[in-house]
């Protein structure tokens, strides 16, 4: 197929009816509603389901319902709505149901507004529902990218029996990019539904889904088998990029659209006669920890920067394990940093032999 | 009169009463002496005069299937 | 002949007594439930599992159930089934049903999982016209988690979180769920019944019957509220508690038809 320009949400939901999506339902929330309303016209017309759910806690609900038959469902929302859908999250992963959910981020918390921000990392990574869980969370930074990971996250959710999340924000959601897109996978056909899911117990014993188990030691066995897979999935699905890292000795770490802004703060500080490299997370989990800490071997400083008030700076510091400083450059609120001001930060944070200071906007050092 | 019995699931059975207040012969009563594995006092049929018709009243009421019931003559319809 | 002796065996009857003309549906299990003596949830099990085997539609029935008493219902019956979260269970059959349009697909909820937490859930679902099948338990009471509130609560019934017996200017008045949904145009059969003796036993049997007719049709959505006791909590005989549902209940939520679309009228039976 031929390049064409593609608004994100738009390219994200296009990507997904090619990787396999049958049923999408989802509300509106701004900044990712051109998602929703691609679906309300795509999926009718290749005779899949659309539906514009009352909230977004009966649209991962609906989820729940679609996946436990079997049917490739997903939903979208932005971070006040995937707040709403925490709890279908836990059932659906407690239920190893596949599924796969679009948060396109926005300023938070609480209403917030709705220019991008990354704020949602710890929700998405680390409380995604309650109990025992992650689902795997992929973070791309251009609308190519977004394609990719979307096309990937559909087999991913199956193969895992799991929940996936594609980790967007507003400004990937909201630009239009050239991206390719890739081939239409068919659907599954009948014989080809999973031994799990639930089609109606024809010449078979019947099939329950459920993540009830009152006894103790019934759920502690689910909570072991999980855990093991989830080990698999660390093992297996982390994902980066890294930029120039062999000769650095200065790193920034960044993920999504500030991982992208990145590229130029390397290009200008590396102009400058820095010898910064960028690491880029594309799977905030399971987080690419190995080959950080490798790195961080080699590294003076380091300088982590997103839109929030520091989340993956955590996973950074358990990768780091103390190995080299880690410093802080962030802006909330929906604020975009610019190269030149993530610039200053690290060529502040290379003048100061010490301990580094996180910064966050408009806070002194 | 058509003959009727009724056959008691006696773990089953919860001891609820709602068979034995809308047995039309009277002939359902609980157990004074008996308590079944589960700790219920079950219900038990007492039918001398072969009173049963086999209405299947009780096994209307009951929330727990614990009655079968049999008819000698099954012309009627089960209900 | 009974078998009073307590030990457990299913009695074997010579083949000369009879023909059997009541016995265990064969959608619904030969599990012991976990309800309390008289719950009419066993009774209602029952009628939709006749129902089930009468229609024929076993094989490709699909259950939700709720968060309540009947969470474990799953074990109930013989077929596929999901567990929905708290009132959400309206949600999770629409999308089984809207990817899965063969299937029958029911769900069977309590007042609180319906009527409280689910309130939105089954509002929208009726609202679309779902052409789905719902089972609301109505018992004035949470059962579950022992004996508080329910959105249907009667005024002046005592709970655990009313002690002082339910008062409309602090906790509302009491909802009536079946006429709300049936003002919905989306809905298209939605009746109250009950399973206090025989005669409401009987009409409710019918109800589940033409509730999944509606659905097999593909006629739109569908609901049967069921008037139903708590002898646990109500702290009543399970006897005294059927006639607590007929002397106190059914004056404020009244049986009858709320909605029957003409396309249901035409349906036989």
């Amino acid at each position: 197929m031929a390049m064409a320009l593609w608004k994100g949400n738009e390219a994200i939901a296009e990507a997904a009816v090619r990787a396999g999506i049958e049923a999408f339902f989802g509300y509106p929330i701004t900044p990712q509603t051109e998602l929703l309303e691609y679906m309300s016209e795509r999926l009718p017309e290749l005779g899949r389901v659309f539906l514009q759910a009352e909230s977004e806690l009966a649209a991962i609900n609906m989820v729940y319902g679609a996946g436990c038959g079997g049917a490739h469902a997903m939903t979208s929302s932005s971070s006040p709505g995937i707040s709403l859908m925490t709890e279908g999250m836990s059932y659906i992963f407690a239920s190893e149901v596949p599924a796969v959910v679009v948060d396109v981020m926005r300023g938070g918390p609480g209403l917030g507004n709705i220019q991008p921000s990354q704020s949602d990392y710890f929700q998405l990574t680390r409380a995604a529902g309650h109990g025992d869980l992650h689902p795997i969370v992929l973070a791309p930074s251009t609308v190519q990218e977004a394609v990719d990971l979307m096309y990937d996250a559909v087999p991913l959710a199956q193969e895992y029996r799991t929940l996936v999340i594609l980790a967007a924000d507003g400004s990937l959601g909201q630009m239009m990019e050239p991206a390719w897109m890739p081939p239409m996978r068919s659907l599954p056909a009948e014989s080809e539904r999973p031994t799990w899911a639930t089609r109606g117990a024809a010449g078979r014993p019947k099939r329950i889904i459920t993540s009830l188990y009152l006894n103790e030691d019934d759920l502690e066995a689910l909570n072991i088998r999980l855990q093991a897979k989830l080990r698999t999935i660390q093992e297996s699905e982390q994902r980066w990029e890294e930029v120039e890292t062999a000769d650095a000795d200065v790193l920034l770490v960044a993920f999504g659209s500030v991982g992208r802004i990145c590229g130029t703060v390397v290009r200008e500080a590396r102009a400058r006669g820095f010898k910064v490299g960028l690491y880029r997370p594309i799977t905030l989990w399971p987080f690419p920890t190995p080959r950080l800490r490798e790195l961080a071997g080699q590294m003076r400083q380091i300088l982590v920067t997103e839109m929030n008030a520091g989340q993956m700076l955590d996973d950074v510091r358990l990768a780091v394990e103390g190995r080299c400083p880690i410093g802080f450059y962030g802006r909330t609120g929906g604020v975009i940093p610019f190269p030149d001001e993530i610039l200053e930060a690290l060529v502040d944070l290379v003048d100061a032999p010490e301990a580094a200071p996180a910064r966050v906007s408009g806070e002194a050092p | 009169m058509v003959k009727g019995m009724v056959v008691i699931d006696v773990d089953r059975c919860k001891g609820c009463g709602l068979c034995i207040a809308v047995c039309p012969q009277g002939i359902l009563h609980m157990s004074t002496d008996q308590f079944n594995a589960r700790g219920y006092r079950p219900v038990e049929l007492h039918d001398p005069a072969q009173k049963c018709t086999g209405c299947t009243l009780c096994a209307l009421m009951c929330p727990d299937v614990a009655l079968k019931v049999y008819r000698s003559d099954p012309r009627r319809v089960q209900v | 002949m009974n078998n009073g002796n307590g030990n457990g065996h299913a009695p074997s009857v010579a083949p000369e007594i009879g023909t059997v003309v009541y016995r265990r549906p064969a959608a619904l299990s030969p599990a012991y439930t976990h309800y309390c003596p008289g719950c009419t949830h066993g009774i209602i099990h029952r009628l939709i599992a006749e129902a089930i085997d009468e229609l024929g539609i076993r094989e490709r029935a699909l259950l939700v159930t709720p968060v309540g008493c009947s969470v474990l219902m799953y074990n109930y019956f013989e077929l596929d089934a999901v567990e929905a979260a708290h009132g959400r269970a309206p949600a999770m059959a629409t999308g089984l049903k809207r990817s899965q349009p063969d299937k029958v697909v029911f769900t069977y909820q309590g007042d609180g999982d319906l009527a409280s937490i689910g309130a939105a859930e089954i509002i929208h679902a009726a609202n679309r016209g779902e052409n789905i099948t719902v089972f609301f338990i109505n018992n004035a009471v949470y059962g579950m988690t022992s004996g508080q509130m329910a959105p249907t609560t009667l005024l002046g019934q005592v709970t655990t979180s009313t002690p002082h017996g339910r008062d409309a200017h602090m906790h509302g008045y009491p909802m009536r769920a079946a006429e709300l949904i049936a003002g919905l145009p989306g809905a298209c059969y939605v009746v109250r019944r009950s399973v206090y003796d025989v005669r409401t036993v009987r009409q409710a049997r019918k109800a589940v019957i033409t509730a999944f007719k509606t659905q097999m049709a593909g006629l739109g959505f569908s609901m049967v509220e069921f008037l139903s006791s708590c002898p646990t909590n109500w702290r009543l005989s399970p006897s005294d508690a059927l006639a607590w549902i007929r002397d106190n209940m059914e004056p404020y939520f009244p049986l009858g038809d709320y909605k029957v679309a003409d396309a249901v009228h035409k349906l036989s039976g």
